[in-house]
Parts: C-alpha cells; structure tokens; sequence
C-alpha cells in the first residue's frame, strides 16, 4: 500500500468547548519516502439546513435549499513542499477554537434537517503524477456551560380515557388509568430522564410502553402545537406542516425505548428512564435561522390495538 | 558316549548353617546402628543431643555426614522434594506458568468477591435446569417439532409461526438458512444457541464488535420469547451462557486496553487507573446498550457487562444495580422477570457480592408482582399453551431458589424470619415456601420444621403440590437435625402425608428423602415401617419398575445408616425390599452395594445365620448375574466382593460346619474361578488350623475331616481354567495333604500335577497378553523340586517315581529350540538329586518320613539315584554337544553369556575356547 495520512486527535472523546486548543498529531506513513507539495490542516465548522420535501415540496425544497451556514473555517499550513522519510511521521499541531465577530460556536448535532458538525481536514498536495491525500476527521464541540441555576420542572401526568384528544370513538377504549410523573423536563443531557409510571387499572392487557425521544427541527420561524393523541399503531411519523410560508418545523423520532414489557403488574411503579443519545440530541437551541428542540412521548400500547400517547416538551441544557 | 559316573558330595547341613551363618553381636543399647536412628527419630525428635553422643562413638562411615540428624530417605523422598516433583517444577516453564495462572486466577476470584466456597455456585444448578428441563419433558420436543405434532389448531399454528418469526430475527445478521430453523428438536435448537454462542467469540475475534453485539441483543431477544413455556427455564440458561461470554469478553478487551507495555492494572483497581481510551470504549458500550429498543433485551445486555462499571466510577456497580432491579418492574410476564431477577442476582453476587440490598429488592419486588401468576393473562396463556398450573408452577423454583439462595448466604437469621413472614402474609404460597426450603439454611429450616409442617399443612396449595414441599422439607432434614423433642412426630406427621400420595411417583421422590430422616435418628422398628409402606405403595402394577434408582437410593441410605448386618437383617422388609429390584442389572447393582459395604463395616467374621442366608443369597444373585457376555472386569468385581464375604465367614471352632459351608458356596458360585480358588485356600487353611488344634497328632475323628478337605480340594482343582492356577494348587493342596499325614492323597494331588505338566500351552494369556510361558513352568518346576525332596517313596511303587515321571514328561515336553529351559530344569534336577542322596535332608516334616529315613542311605538307593544323575548329566552334556558343533556360535554365546554379571566365570572359558581349535 502507498502512503497513508491519518489524524490523531489527542482527547480521547474528541471533545472540545470554546475557547480550547483542539491538539493532535498528523501521521504520514509510508513504506517510501514521500515527495510532496505542502500539508495543511483546515478546521471546518458548518451548520446545514434542509427543507423537508413533505413540507415543501421537491421543488420547493430544491430551490429553498438553504446555504450551509459557516460557523468556523480557517487553514493552517503544516508543512511547506518537500520529502517525507520512509515510515512514520508524526506532526503535532494545536488549533485554538477562536471565533470571530459575534459567532457563536454550536454543540455538535447530527439530526435531519439540521446538522451541525465540526471536522479537521488534512491535505497533502503532490506531484501532477501522484494524488493528493486528504483525511477528514470529525471532532465534537461542547457548548460552555449555561449559566444560571438550574431548576427542575416536575410534571405528574394522569392518563384516562377522558383526558384523550383526537379519538374517533371513545366509547370503543377500554377502560384504564395511569399514573406517572417525570422528575423534570428540563433535562440536563448528560443526565437520563427519569420519572415513574404506575398501570393502576387497565380492562385491557397491556401490551407494551414506549418513551419516544422527537426531536423538532425548524428551519427558519415556525409555529406549532402539539396535542396528546390516539391514533392507530401504523401512524409512527409525526410530520407535520409548519405554518410560515417557505419555512418547515419537522419532528422525528430520534429513539423509541421500552420500559414495559407485556402486562405489567398494576400499581406498581414502573421506572422511567432514557439517556440522552450522544450527537443525536444537544441542547435545545433556537437561533434566527433554525431550531433544535427535543419532545418525549410516552406510548402505551393496549390490546388488541390502541395506541395512546402522552406528549412532553423538554428543554435540554448542559450545565 | 562316554558315561560320566555321579557322586554327590556329602554334605553337613548343620555345619554348613553353623559356619556361614554371620556372627551376630548383641548390640549394647548405646551402640549406633544405622537402622535405630529411624525408628528414635519419630520417638524422640528432642534428644539430638545423646544422639550426637552415640554417633561420636560409632566407627561407621555415614557418621561423616555433615548434617545433624539422620533423616530416613524414605521419608525424605515424601517432603515434596522428589527427583520427579522437583523436575516438574523446574523443566516445564509452560506448566509453570500454567499453574501460576491458575493461582492468580483463583487468587483474582478471591480478591474481587466475599463470596465463600460454601456457596453454591450457579455452574451446579446449570445442569440440573439443563437435564430437568429438557429431557424429561416432551412436550417441548413437540413444539418445537413443528405444527402437525402439537395439538391441531390455529393455537398451535400462531406459535410455530411466531417460533419462526423469532428464528428468523435471530438470524438476521446471517444470510439465508431460516428455513431450517423450522421445526427445530430441542437437540438442534441446543446445537444452534452453541453455535450461536461460537460465531460471538468468532465475530469478537475477528473485530467484529457491532456483529457481536447484534448476537447478544438477539439473544437476549428469544428471552422474552415464552411461546413453548416448558423450555423457558433451559432456554435461560443456554442464554445467559451467551450473555456470560459476551461480558467476559467485553470486560477483558477494556482491561486489556488499561494495560500498557510498563505496568499491569491490578486487581482492584480504581476508575482514575483507567485511561481514557479505556473509558471512553466503555462509556461507548453503555450508551450502545442504552440505546437498544426493546426492554428485556437492553436488561440483559447491560447485566451482564455490569462489571465494567468499574472502569468508570466507583460507585458505578452499586447505582446500577438497582436502577436494573427497577427496571425488572416493567416486565410483564411473571416467569420472564422473575428469571431476569435470577440473572440480576447471579451477576451481582458475581461482581458485587457485598451489595446486599439488590437481593432483597429483588425479592421483595418479586413479592409484589407475585399474584400476577395467577392473573389473567398469565392463565390465557396457559390456556392457550394446554399447559396445567401444576406443570406450570414448577418453571419458578430454578429461579427462585436461586434469588433465595443468594439472599440467604450469610444472612443474619433476623433477615431470614423476616423473609418467613412476608411469605406467610402472602398466603402461605406453596411456590414460595418451598423456595424458603430449598435455599435456606438447612439448620434453620430444621429448627422451625414443626413450624414447617404446620405452614405446609395450611398452605394454599394452588397448583403447586404439596408433595414436593415435603420432599424438600425432607432434604433439610436429612443435613440438618431438628430439636430431639420434635423428631417422632415430625416423621409422623410428614409420613401421613406421604403415605397418602396416590402416584406412585411423586410418593417415591418423596419417600426416598425421608428414609435418610428415618434412618438416621430412629431405630430399625421404623425404618421396617418405613420400608414395608414403600413396598405396600411401590407393588400395586409393578410401579417399582418406573422407580429403581430410587429404590435404589433408597438402599444405599438404609447401608450407610445400619453398620451391624445382624440389626439390618433383622430388618424384616428388607429382604422384601430388596425382592422388588427385578431388572437384573440394577439387582446386581444392589447387591454389589450391600457386599461392599458389608465388606468395609464389618470388622469380626461372623456366623450368625441370618446374615449369612441374606448374604449368601445377594452372593448368589450377583453370580447368577454372570453369563458368557460378562466382562472380565465386571467378573473380577464380582468375585472380589464374594471373597471378602466368604472370607468373613467363621463358625469358630465348629470346623465341620466351616467345611460344609465352603461346599456349599462351591455349588454356589461355581462359575466364578476366583471365587473357587479362593475356597481351596480357605479349605487348605481348615485342614491347617485343624493339624495347629490337634497339634500334628490327628485323631481318628479329624483325620477323617482332613481326608474330607483334602478331597474337596482334590475334586475342586480340574473345574479350573487356569493351568498354572491348577499346577500351584495340585501342588499347594499336596503341601497340605503332606503337612497332615494324608501321604496317598499327597501322592495323587503330585501326580495329577505331574500329568497336566505336558498340557501347558506355550503361550499363556496374561492381562490379555500373549506371553511365552516356559518362565512360568521353570519357576512351578523348581518349587515342585523342592517339595519332592520331601514326599517319601511309595512302597509299591519303584524308587523315585516321581522324580522318574516328571523327568520323563520333561523330557516329552516339546521346548522351544535351542532353549536352554529344558537344560536349566534338568541341572535343578541334578540339585535335587544331590540332595537326596544325603544322608540327612535339608528339611523335614513333621511326622512325615522322608526317604532319608525310610532308606537309611541303604546303597542301593544311592546307586539308583546316581543312575539317575547319570542320565540326567547325560541330557546335559548332549544339549552342550549341540551347541559345540557350530563352534563360532558357541563362542558368542559363552562370551553373550559371560556378560551376564553371574557368568562371570565363563569368560574365561571363552578365552581359552579359540585356543582349542586353534590346536
């Protein structure tokens, strides 16, 4: 094999907040030596915006398709033109995550219509006769830490048949009580969500309960309320259209957790408990072009066929 | 050729004796003797100082031995300092480092938990679960099977289906082959999770880290499976066996990445000795696992890497562990959570034994979900499997007994009573009770067994039957003793119980336990009881023959329990009892019991007739057990066993009764050679002891007797197969015959010895060996000489019969050529010629005159014997003519002969012998 280039960032989890020197090494190895034309290293920071084609259109979403919004990109040059030796070379660098003007330095978050991702790339420009080599490599920012004390939110939570939006024939539901409560919605990501749910009568079986983790992503302004609803167990999309023209507020599911399984004993309580995914969840963000926010559902499944959901907003911060 | 004439030299034995025998010097009690330290030093290890005295005085040369006390090298060989250890230790690196790991391992095993060898660890009820709940149960091979088996129906239909879908998602990460995961036998279902269990370590190996996670997961996944509910227990296991592995695996690559070139992690390390990397692939795995959708899945992934907890804080093990126990809650189904609990246990007792509370929130959780077996969803279930509550229930004691296990070791008694009475609020459950019985302290349970009887008496049975809370009641009792006041009537009260049970086979599971209770605090009155009502339950439609290892249990407790054979066959239904076992392989098996521990237990030789009846007919048995497809071994057992009995029989003083029992046993046992050989000897010694109590001088009366033995052995010898066992005993039983004056039956015993000489086969069969024979003929005949030194002339018959006919069939004898055997026998002949031409004989027996004195050196006696001689050295000199015709030949051999360190003197014969021909 040729000549390979690879980054080695030195913090084990690739974390970095603002303000930090991000430092690692560049390794070139090689059975030969290397003739080359210069190394440079680029810090990358971008955030990208997609319209959803089931708010848009396809062609709207083709022609509203928003910029990437740059939030950081600067080059340094490693090394000027000139001969690597046979086999390892390893090059330090440090890289301060400086912003300029008022930018502010988002955490890192992979989603669907919104991304924001940070990489380091290497390139090694080379002779017309050889490739050049480029090595990209991601690493995650971490927003400082909000200020302010942090308050828990406890929110108890009564589920019957009465409390029910949008059922088609109530009559139909079987009779059931649940009680609950979750510790708080405002959550500290680092933290799991907790609370408790307690089955205290159910006619019918139970046959399993979920804690649905959404995230919403707006691009541009939205608007938009979000009730409690009984559908059918197909309907697992929550898409729907955003009210501002040319803007979209989407919200996916990000993971869907289990915490009953099959007829649970009643009047027991029942924990409630998600971890925050990494990369897939950030603190809730709202800026003027787009919004990060984040909802828990909790669906309880009843035989033979009822789904019912209950719908809480969270806040997400990191402290 | 020209005859040699043979004079034997006179010899004086006596003063032969007198002058080569060693002066003997007393020796004066401080004297040193090389033996006497050995037998001072276990006496008197402190008087070192006198023995140095001794030693000064003592002109041997070991006293320049440098060191202080003469140690016995035998002894010394036994300190562990042995050429062999010693070359074990030092030799083999591999093995050194083998057992250094080893010890470390269980070093590490020691550190890292408080757990004791006295708890039973999980790997012991693994099989059990694994055997209990497979085998026997059929109806799971059905359902698995496939449709057409099981019972017809959509019911059965749905669940093949859905053993399809699960199957199917088990091999979601494997291209192709579902289909022939249809209809899977429990064998291949087994076979599959092995391999299941292999493509992990495989996929691990080979870095495939996320393929092995995916194999965990839907693992994990079949354990919330419940479609064929018999299986459910054996599936747990088979599972968490995968689900150990994967902890194992994922526990050791975080260490391993702790471990740079410089230093080792130790043991007990701290999370701040982890570094980074370490922390964050750990971190990485936690967050994967808590991302996994399903609940039960996520449960038993994230249980079993609990440990790795440790490389990120230490409180980690002890925050999860009851997060997880929570967690359990939301697990619907009874048998699945409850057995998610055992899991939780077994990893924590595992990882973090310390960590008591766990258990009991486990346990007390359990309580609550407890009247969920009874609920509805768990009947429609049932419903819908055709599964019965009684055959339902008994899913739980794996797991329960489990839970109840760890939460009992080495918990305070206060815990234990309180675990009682949240027990008994419930209802006094059978299910539960019967856990408390089987997983506490047998002594605690002891100490309350009234209490015991009285819960169980109550308790609501539910589907759970009562017999089984007996049987285990029974269990504790037999390792621990309830209070001396309380014994008869806790048997009494178990034993109504018992002896009402209609199915012989619950009746016997249960019995069986208790006759170790039986046994060991009350007399054979009960124990008869006990026995009788066993065989008034176990008679009606031949049910023993389901029950024979049982049965057999039964037996073998009664044995170990009842030492003195008079008292256990006084037992009057043990005959009766013994009567039931009617296969012939476990009769046997039965009998070579008792035999075996009559054998060890009993230390007088007896005569009572009962227990001789008795044994005779176990001894019976076990011979009429023998047939032509018996095995060697099988055969040498048996005969071992009816020896040592026939060798613990003695009427003392009655020989007559002595002799017609060892005829007996010869009409008896026949068919087993070293059973009869053994009573030639045990006859042989009868004639013997008789002569020692008449002291040599037979009475009319006796010698009578003494014909009578002698003639038993006489007609016993030719039943034999053994030739040379035939030769040793014709010879044997004439040394006899000779020692008791029966000189004609000497004579018969030597010349039935001398005509089966020529029969001798030249190859014999030893330890299934083809081995030539003539060492064995060689060494018959020179201790045959030396008897015939002795045995006086017939009158009517000529001089030397005997000599003359076992030379003549020597000489008939077809030898291996060129042997020198033929040439050996006939110089040992020469030997015993010589002597006889003495004029006083070597030795003697008593009363017995030999031809020395019945000759008197008459003359003509010696010119016959010295004809003989002459013969004799004739043979000899010719087989030295053979071997001189080819002269080369006979030079290698003088000079192969001379090597031999007692043919020294041949060497220089070989010298001169190229001379000779050279002349």
């Amino acid at each position: 094999m040729g000549t390979a280039l690879d980054i080695k960032i030195k913090r084990a989890n690739k974390v970095y907040h603002a303000g930090e020197v991000l430092s690692g090494v560049v390794v070139i190895s090689s059975k030969d030596s290397v003739q080359h034309q210069g190394v440079s290293l680029t810090m990358e920071g971008t955030v990208n915006l997609q319209l959803s084609a089931k708010s848009v259109g396809v062609f709207e979403a083709f022609y509203n398709s928003v910029k990437p919004i740059q939030i950081i990109n600067s080059t340094i040059e490693m090394v000027k033109p000139g001969k690597f030796p046979s086999g390892k070379t390893e090059i330090p660098f440090e890289f301060p995550l400086h912003l300029k003007g008022n930018k502010v330095l988002y955490e890192t978050y992979h989603g669907v219509f919104v991304n924001i991702q940070y990489t380091l790339r290497c390139d090694m420009k080379r002779s017309l006769l050889a490739k050049d080599l480029t090595k990209t490599c991601e690493f995650i920012v971490h927003s400082a830490p909000q200020k302010g004390k942090f308050t828990p939110s406890p929110v108890d939570f009564t589920i019957t048949p009465e409390t029910l939006q949008n059922v088609k024939e109530r009559a139909l539901l079987p009779k059931f009580l649940l009680r609950g409560h979750l510790n708080s919605t405002n959550c500290v990501i680092t933290q799991p969500l907790t609370g408790e749910l307690v089955v205290e009568s159910s006619e019918a079986a139970i046959r399993s309960v979920e804690l649905q983790l959404v995230r919403v992503e707006t691009c541009g302004e939205g608007r938009a309320t979000r009730p409690g609803a009984c559908l059918s167990p197909s309907t697992a999309t929550l898409t729907f259209h955003g009210c501002a023209e040319g803007y979209a507020r989407d919200a996916t599911e990000i993971q869907n957790i289990q915490i009953a399984d099959g007829d649970v004993c009643r009047g027991l309580s029942v924990p409630i408990y998600m971890v925050f995914p990494r990369l897939f969840t950030c603190p809730t963000l709202e800026t003027t072009n787009f919004k990060v926010e984040f909802e828990v559902n909790i669906v309880v499944l009843l035989h033979p066929d009822h789904l019912i959901t209950e719908n809480f907003p969270l806040k997400l911060c990191r402290i | 050729m020209a005859v040699f004439p043979w004079h034997s030299r006179n010899r004086n034995y006596k003063a032969e004796f007198a002058s080569c025998r060693l002066e003997a010097v007393p020796l004066e009690f401080g004297d040193y003797h090389p033996l006497k330290p050995i037998t001072k030093f276990s006496s008197q290890v402190t008087e070192s100082k006198t023995k140095k005295v001794n030693r000064k005085g003592s002109t041997s040369s070991t006293s320049s031995s440098s060191s202080s006390s003469v140690v016995d090298p035998l002894s010394s060989v036994l300190d562990g300092t042995d050429p062999l250890s010693m070359f074990a230790a030092t030799a083999d690196p591999a093995a050194l480092a083998a057992a250094m790991d080893s010890s470390r391992r269980k070093r590490d095993r020691d550190d890292n938990s408080v757990v004791g060898s006295d708890f039973e660890p999980w790997t012991n009820k693994r099989g059990e679960i694994l055997a209990r709940y497979t085998t026997t149960e059929k109806l799971s091979i059905n359902l698995f099977m496939g449709s057409e088996k099981g019972k017809a129906g959509t019911a059965t239909l749905a669940m093949s289906e859905k053993v399809r879908t699960r199957l199917e998602e088990l091999d979601d990460f494997e291209e192709g082959s579902q289909k022939e995961l249809l209809n899977l036998t429990q064998q291949d279902y087994v076979n599959r999770i092995e391999e299941l269990n292999q493509s992990l370590k495989d996929a691990w190996a080979s870095d495939q880290k996320v393929k092995a996670l995916k194999i965990v997961i839907q693992c994990s996944k079949l354990l919330s499976d419940t479609s064929v509910i018999q299986f459910y227990p054996s599936k747990f296991v088979l599972i968490t066996d995968i689900l150990d592995t994967f902890g194992k695996l994922v526990y050791e690559r975080i260490f391993s990445m702790c471990v740079d070139s410089r230093s080792v992690l130790p043991d007990h390390f701290s999370p701040e000795n982890a570094n980074d990397t370490a922390k964050e692939t750990c971190l990485n795995w936690f967050f994967k696992i808590a991302s996994i959708r399903e609940l039960i899945p996520r449960f038993y992934v994230e249980a079993s890497i609990l440990k790795c907890n440790k490389f990120l804080s230490k409180t980690g093990i002890s925050e999860c562990l009851p997060r997880l126990t929570c967690m359990i809650r939301g697990i619907g189904d009874p048998l699945v959570s409850v057995y998610a609990r055992a899991y939780l246990c077994r990893v924590g007792m595992e990882v973090a034994p310390h960590l008591k509370e766990t258990l009991n929130k486990n346990f007390f959780d359990f309580l609550l979900t407890f009247k969920q077996i009874h609920g509805d969803t768990v009947q429609n279930q049932l419903v819908v499997q055709g599964v019965e509550l009684p055959s339902y229930l008994p899913l739980y004691p794996p797991a329960m007994d489990w839970i109840f296990q760890c939460i009992s070791y080495h918990a305070p008694e206060a815990l234990l009573t309180e675990m009682m009475e949240r027990c008994k609020k419930l209802g006094n459950n059978a299910l539960l009770l019967n856990s408390v019985m089987s997983a506490f302290r047998a002594e605690f349970i002891a100490t309350r067994s009234m209490d015991f009887i009285g819960m169980i008496k109550e308790c609501d049975e539910s589907g759970f039957p009562k017999h089984l809370l007996f049987r285990s009641l029974g269990l504790n009792l037999a390792l621990a003793d309830p209070p001396e006041s309380d014994r008869l009537q806790i048997l009494n009260e178990a034993w109504k119980v018992i002896t009402k049970l209609k199915n012989p086979q619950d009746y016997i599971n249960c019995a069986e336990v208790w006759v170790e209770y039986t046994c060991k605090h009350f007399t054979k009155r009960e124990v008869n009881t006990v026995l009788a009502d066993v065989i008034k339950h176990m008679t009606p439609d031949r049910a023993f023959e389901d029950s024979y290892p049982q049965l057999q249990l039964i037996i073998k407790k009664v044995i170990a329990h009842f030492h003195d054979f008079s008292v256990l066959f006084s037992v009057e239904k043990f005959l009766p009892f013994l009567d039931m076992f009617q296969k012939e392989s476990v009769r046997v098996e039965v009998c070579k019991c008792i035999m075996d521990a009559f054998i060890k237990h009993q230390q007088e030789p007896t005569k009572d007739p009962v227990i001789l009846n008795a044994l005779l007919h176990v001894c019976k048995t076990m011979h009429d057990s023998v047939n032509a497809l018996t095995l060697e071994d099988e055969k040498r057992m048996l005969s071992y066993l009816i020896n040592g009995f026939i060798k613990m029989v003695s009427f003392g003083r009655d020989f007559e009764q002595q002799l017609s029992f060892y005829v007996e046993s010869r009409s008896m046992f026949c068919n087993l050679e070293p059973v009869l050989v053994q009573l030639i000897h045990s006859v042989n010694r009868l004639a013997m002891e008789t002569r020692k109590v008449m002291k040599g001088n037979h009475s009319r009366k006796t010698a009578a007797f003494v014909r009578a033995c002698v003639a038993y052995c006489f007609i016993t010898i030719p039943s034999l197969a053994g030739i040379f066992t035939r030769l040793n005993l014709y010879l044997h039983s004439g040394q006899v015959a000779l020692a008791n004056q029966c000189l004609s039956q000497a004579d018969a015993f030597f010349k039935a010895a001398i005509s089966l000489v020529p029969e001798v086969p030249k190859m014999i069969n030893i330890d299934g060996k083809m081995r030539p024979s003539e060492s064995f003929l060689l060494e018959f005949l020179c201790n045959f000489f030396s008897t015939l030194l002795i045995v006086p002339d017939h009158p009517e018959h000529g001089v030397l019969f005997l000599v003359r006919e076992l030379l003549n069939v020597i000489q008939d004898y077809t030898w291996e050529d060129n042997s020198d055997e033929k040439i050996r026998i006939y110089t040992c002949v020469l030997h015993l010629l010589s002597a006889m031409s003495q004029e006083t004989y070597l030795y003697h027996i008593d009363k017995v005159d030999s031809n020395d004195s019945l000759y008197g050196g008459d003359s003509k006696f010696l010119a016959e014997n010295n004809k003989l001689c002459e013969t004799v050295m004739a043979q000899i000199l010719e087989h030295l003519k053979t071997l001189a015709k080819d002269e080369v030949k006979t030079l290698e051999y003088i000079k192969k002969q001379s090597k031999q360190p007692d043919m020294t003197h041949l060497t220089e014969l070989a010298l001169r012998l190229p001379l000779q021909t050279r002349t």
